[in-house]
């Protein structure tokens, strides 16, 4: 809601200065959004008439005009702007005066002529943004006369950022109360008088839409003068609405809007036939708007028609075929109640946003239509001639909204707000807001006017009561209550904690949005379960992501193309699969590429390979405590993982992730090295933790005794591992891999593994003998169940 | 006599100029060892008549003393500068970087959020969730929003085909916090948050928290106080603050908080922090939870906003563009 100040002021008395005037706004809940201050500083321009224009003698663009100031001799004026020309009135800004933008204006010699003074355009003047040419006035502006003075200038145009709950401040009537509220002084509203009917003019109203349309109020106006003019004060309260003029009669019906709240509509009344009928739309009907679109109707709209065609889509835009152009000379002006359920989400259906859906759909004052309607008449009549008709009334008036007592108690105000407001002062902000007050031992009763459709029970009161008293004036309390101790469960990982392990091991945490483009998840092989956005803001942002790897490698490549060579990217967030309801689960995943280390003046560098990765699994699993639940398999890879150098990791047995180096075929596709490895593991399952139980220290020594096996290439390491627990049993504390070679000295699809047997037993030291035991059994183990050999 | 004197001050000048470990330990040897200088003396007693011998060992004994204590101290000298000798071979050039020294960090987002939580943990306010795909009912219409208010029209919503959403605020979390639970009740609620709108100020994600309090007492005055402590512990300064009226359909009264900001060219000005108010009654009941016995107050805020405040980040969108080089700021 944009508005001008002055305008504001001559509808309520303020005494507060301007900033006072914005500051109370907003702190009462109606935010000023934008001030401009319009046409300050404008002394010494007076209205103007160019009576001769001449060509520069020196210049091509410019002209030598005579100029009437109205001091009795013509001052010359040397001029360079397009438009000017014998005939029009202008401002001139005489010799002495000072512009807001600073410039002062002097007698001058320009190209060797002299000039008097200057002819200014809007911009020039502060009083809009037009720079185009000189500032045209009416050509019956008075010459002489201060600039300032015609235009009720200075002025100010504010704009309100209002909340939905507050469709009454949408004219400046419902403003003025509010301001009177919160300043104590009176609205000045004028008695709305009816205008004089000079013609029988009548036309049929059929209310057909029930509780959607209960109040339409229709009247012609027969014989007006086309051609009228819309005279410049009321042009210029328009201009600072944010409203351009248009033509006399969409002007009135803006202005009334503006002033009263509610939207009307000027039809032209030749082009319509029989009676009104307020209906709702058929399936499938279509009208051509004002806008030149073409409205698709359902059920779900409500239209104004007459006997055989759809007129205008109601509460939201005219039709085309009956507006009112610059021929018409019979309106038909409408001015209704519509249910604002009727309306809401209407206009955005269409792709619209109007000045009229948009107060329908928050609530229009039900009791405004006949006085908006007089005031329409009241201005046509005098602005562009013509003769009225009888006003014409259709209501149903058990469906209109009717104003509802509300309690308010005066224990309950003050529990929710925790402050005393004085019964006087509660008295007075209701009666001031234009609110009946009925007083009760405990409380009040409160009526609103019927343009607050927002008071609906008692909280809405306890706000209309802050509002006005001030959230200033409310004091600041630290609030009291049980000091219950929340209960952190010590099975569990804090999830910062563990994001902070990951940045530990160098790894650096994004955040990618939620959605990713299909095309990408279709490149990874992500086809199933996908659950994709009905409303994409972009192809690229299409689908709910399945997987945090597509992203985060994304984000990835974004850093490599910008000379970044080591990456570590980890993210923590939710994956999303298709279910009822959708499922919902949060996910780590890591991303590395680069060297193993970064560069080290002492250490050789070294590409990072798939058992970094399996580190930084080891050690995100080892934080659990329960590392043995957690198992690794070769088997059941996904498409995006190398088959030979890829792991699906799995915590009792159950799948929960997988890690290891990207596809080659995928890497080449997003243009990446065989270097890149990723992991990505369900969260939940990273997050469990053992709660320890602990034993007893061992008393007896360990020893340690190291084989080296010679074994086929295909045994893994965990069957080996497997093997020599098995047979060892509880004297295995640990078995220590510390070197794996094949090459010269190992038979072609053999390899050496190297590893040290750390032996204790919990109730005796073990001699040599013992240990020596161990190592045989070991080792024929290893033979029978892997083909192993013992190295010489 | 003489003879025993004479070369024991020849082997302390030898002592003396020794200058390794093992030359002295010769001279050791030589002097105080089985063959040595002493032992002959020593030996050489048994021929002496008795009041003499006595005579004659104490002068050796002194003299043995003499030469044990020079080699003593000499050998502490050359020990001394041997190991002055390794230790100055042992110098390193301490200035050289050490090894996996490297570390990563976590997204300011994520350091804001944790640290805005952590605050409202203090007072015992309990972390909850809530799903990002939500119903209607728990976005909107349990929050008081109707099917069509023009206050939806605020959150531009992604839909999906089944008419599910994905959340535009973290307050759904109060409603499902609130279901099947009676007061008090004291929950943060960090999270992402969805709008289909995307420019320079504005994601399609982002993050919020949510925080709800519901109890017996509680009134405006102490939503007042509960957020200017919180602001003051997020920033460590003291701001002025102002509660503004506004409007969200689930809660009233209802207050935008504006903090008085310094800008770059040392004005002021109010910027909006979040947004908050008394819990509406209607969503009281509409979680089983009777708005005649409790009261409570609800806030909202947008944890970038913090984040950029807090670390001076002025582009919304460096947040998500995961750039090395500016992640590598917060680590």
């Amino acid at each position: 809601m944009k508005f001008s100040e002055n305008w504001l002021r001559e509808l309520v008395e303020i005494k507060a200065d301007r900033a006072a005037l914005a500051h109370a706004l907003t702190m009462a809940g109606l935010e000023v959004e934008e001030l401009t201050v319009l046409g300050e500083g404008l002394a010494g321009v007076v209205v103007a008439e160019i009576v001769a224009a001449e060509k520069h003698p020196e210049a091509d663009r410019l002209q030598v005009c005579k100029v009437d100031a109205g001091q009795g001799e013509l001052l010359q004026i040397v001029c360079g702007a397009p438009n000017a020309r014998v005939g029009i009135k202008v401002p001139l800004a005489t010799v002495g005066a000072s512009l807001p933008g600073g410039m002062a204006i002097k007698a001058a010699k320009l190209r060797g002529v002299e000039s008097f003074g200057m002819l200014c355009s809007a911009k020039e003047l502060g009083v809009d943004a037009d720079a185009s040419g000189l500032l045209e006035l009416p050509l019956d502006a008075p010459v002489g006369q201060s600039l300032a003075e015609y235009l009720g200038l200075p002025d100010a145009s504010i704009e309100l950022k209002l909340t939905p709950n507050r469709p009454d401040c949408l004219g400046l009537i419902g403003l003025a109360h509010d301001v009177a509220a919160l300043f104590g002084s009176a609205v000045k509203v004028p008695v709305q008088a009816a205008a004089p009917v000079t013609v029988q003019a009548k036309r049929g109203i059929r209310l057909q839409a029930g509780k959607d349309a209960p109040r339409y109020l229709g009247r012609m106006v027969e014989g007006i003068d086309p051609a009228a003019r819309t005279p410049l004060w009321l042009t210029e309260r328009l201009r600072r609405a944010g409203l351009r003029p248009i033509s006399a009669v969409v002007d009135i019906t803006n202005y009334v809007m503006l002033e009263l709240g509610q939207p009307l509509h000027a039809f032209d009344n030749d082009a319509l036939q029989g009676d009104i009928v307020v209906r709702h739309a058929g399936a499938g009907e279509t009208l051509k708007l004002l806008d030149g679109s073409e409205a698709k109707l359902d059920e779900g709209f409500m239209l104004i028609a007459d006997e055989h065609k759809a007129l205008a889509v109601a509460g939201v835009m005219g039709g085309f075929d009956s507006r009112v152009t610059d021929a018409t000379r019979n309106i038909f002006l409408e001015s209704a109640h519509f249910a604002p359920a009727a309306i809401m989400g209407r206009a955005r259906k269409l792709g619209m946003h109007t000045d009229a859906s948009h107060r329908f759909e928050r609530g229009v004052d039900p009791e405004l239509p006949r006085r908006a309607l007089e005031r329409a008449t009241e201005l046509l009549l005098s602005i562009a001639g013509g003769h009225a008709g009888p006003v014409l009334v259709a209501e149903n008036l058990a469906d209109l909204p009717k104003p509802a007592a509300v309690k308010l108690r005066r224990a309950r105000l003050k529990r929710v707000l925790g402050v005393d407001v004085a019964d006087a002062e509660v008295a007075r902000i209701f009666t001031a807001l234009g609110m009946q007050v009925e007083t009760h031992a405990d409380g009040w009763q409160i009526t609103a006017p019927s343009s607050r459709f927002d008071i609906e029970r008692e909280e809405d009161l306890i706000e209309e009561v802050a509002r006005i008293f001030g959230y200033d004036n409310i004091p600041t309390r630290t609030p009291t209550g049980a000091l219950t101790l929340t209960i952190e469960p010590e099975g569990r990982i804090n999830e910062l904690a563990l994001r902070e392990q990951l940045a530990a091991r160098g790894y650096y945490e994004a955040v990618n949005l939620s959605f990713v483009a299909a095309e990408l998840l279709t490149r990874w092989n992500f086809t199933e379960r996908l659950v994709p956005l009905a409303n994409p803001l972009s192809a690229d942002l299409a689908v709910m992501r399945p997987s945090l790897l597509p992203g985060l490698i994304e984000a990835l490549r974004h850093n490599r193309a910008r000379q970044q060579e080591r990456i570590r990217l980890f993210e923590v967030a939710r994956v999303f699969a298709e279910g009822n309801p959708p499922v919902e689960t949060p996910s780590l995943a890591i991303v590395a590429c680069g060297n193993a280390h970064a560069e080290q003046w002492g250490e050789a560098s070294r590409a990072l390979d798939f058992h970094d990765i399996k580190g930084d699994f080891d050690a995100l699993i080892a934080w659990g405590g329960e590392p043995q639940r957690w198992s690794v398999h070769s088997d059941g890879l996904p498409g995006w993982l190398h088959p030979g150098r890829g792991a699906r990791v799995a915590r009792d047995g159950e799948t929960v992730g997988y890690l290891g180096a990207l596809h080659p075929q995928l890497a080449k596709a997003l243009d990446l090295g065989a270097d890149v490895h990723v992991l990505e593991i369900a969260l939940e399952p990273l997050l469990a933790r053992r709660l320890p139980q602990a034993q007893a220290v061992p008393r007896f020594p360990m020893v340690r005794r190291d084989i080296a096996m010679d074994l086929p290439e295909e045994v893994s390491w965990s069957q080996v591992e497997q093997t020599v627990r098995d047979s060892l049993g509880d004297r295995l504390k640990e078995l220590q891999l510390f070197d794996r070679y094949s090459g010269k000295g190992v038979e072609v699809g053999r390899k050496s593994l190297a590893m040290g047997l750390i032996l204790q037993d919990a109730s005796r030291t073990l001699t040599d003998d013992d240990a020596d035991r161990c190592v045989r059994e070991a080792i024929a183990a290893l033979e029978q169940t892997c083909k192993a050999k013992l190295r010489g | 006599m003489d003879d025993l004197e004479s070369r024991a001050a020849q082997a302390l000048a030898e002592v003396e100029k020794a200058d390794t470990l093992e030359a002295l330990d010769a001279l050791r040897v030589g002097l105080l060892g089985k063959s040595g200088i002493i032992t002959a003396a020593l030996k050489a007693l048994g021929a002496l008549a008795p009041d003499e011998r006595k005579a004659r060992g104490a002068e050796v004994n002194r003299v043995k003393d003499r030469l044990a204590d020079a080699l003593a101290v000499r050998k502490q000298t050359l020990e001394q500068a041997e190991l002055d000798r390794r230790l100055a071979s042992e110098k390193l050039d301490i200035s050289l970087p050490g090894r996996d020294g490297e570390r990563g960090g976590i997204h300011p987002i994520t350091r804001a959020l944790e640290r805005i939580a952590s605050i409202f943990a203090r007072l015992g306010y309990q972390r909850a969730d809530g799903p990002e795909i939500e119903d209607d009912w728990h976005n909107f219409e349990a929050l008081n929003f109707p099917p069509h208010h023009p206050a939806r029209a605020m959150h531009d919503t992604f839909y999906f085909g089944d008419g599910r959403l994905l959340r535009t605020h973290t307050s759904p979390v109060q409603i499902r916090a609130m279901q099947g639970r009676q007061p008090p009740i004291r929950i943060i609620a960090p999270g992402k948050v969805y709008r289909s709108d995307s420019d320079q100020t504005h994601s399609p994600m982002f993050h919020q928290i949510e925080g709800l309090l519901v109890d017996e007492t509680s009134s405006f005055a102490d939503l007042k106080g509960t957020l200017a402590e919180f602001i003051r512990a997020f920033f460590e300064r003291d701001f002025e603050m102002r509660f503004r009226p506004s409007y969200f359909p689930f809660t009233e009264p209802s207050a935008e908080v504006d903090i008085r900001w310094d800008a770059e060219d040392g004005s002021t000005r109010w910027l909006e922090v979040l947004g908050c108010g008394m819990v509406h009654p209607n969503v009281l009941a509409n979680c089983g939870i009777d708005p005649e016995r409790y009261t409570g107050f609800a806030f909202g805020l947008g944890v970038e906003r913090f984040a950029m405040l807090r670390y001076g980040v002025s582009d919304l969108r460096a947040f998500f563009e995961n750039d090395l080089r500016f992640l590598k700021q917060f680590a």
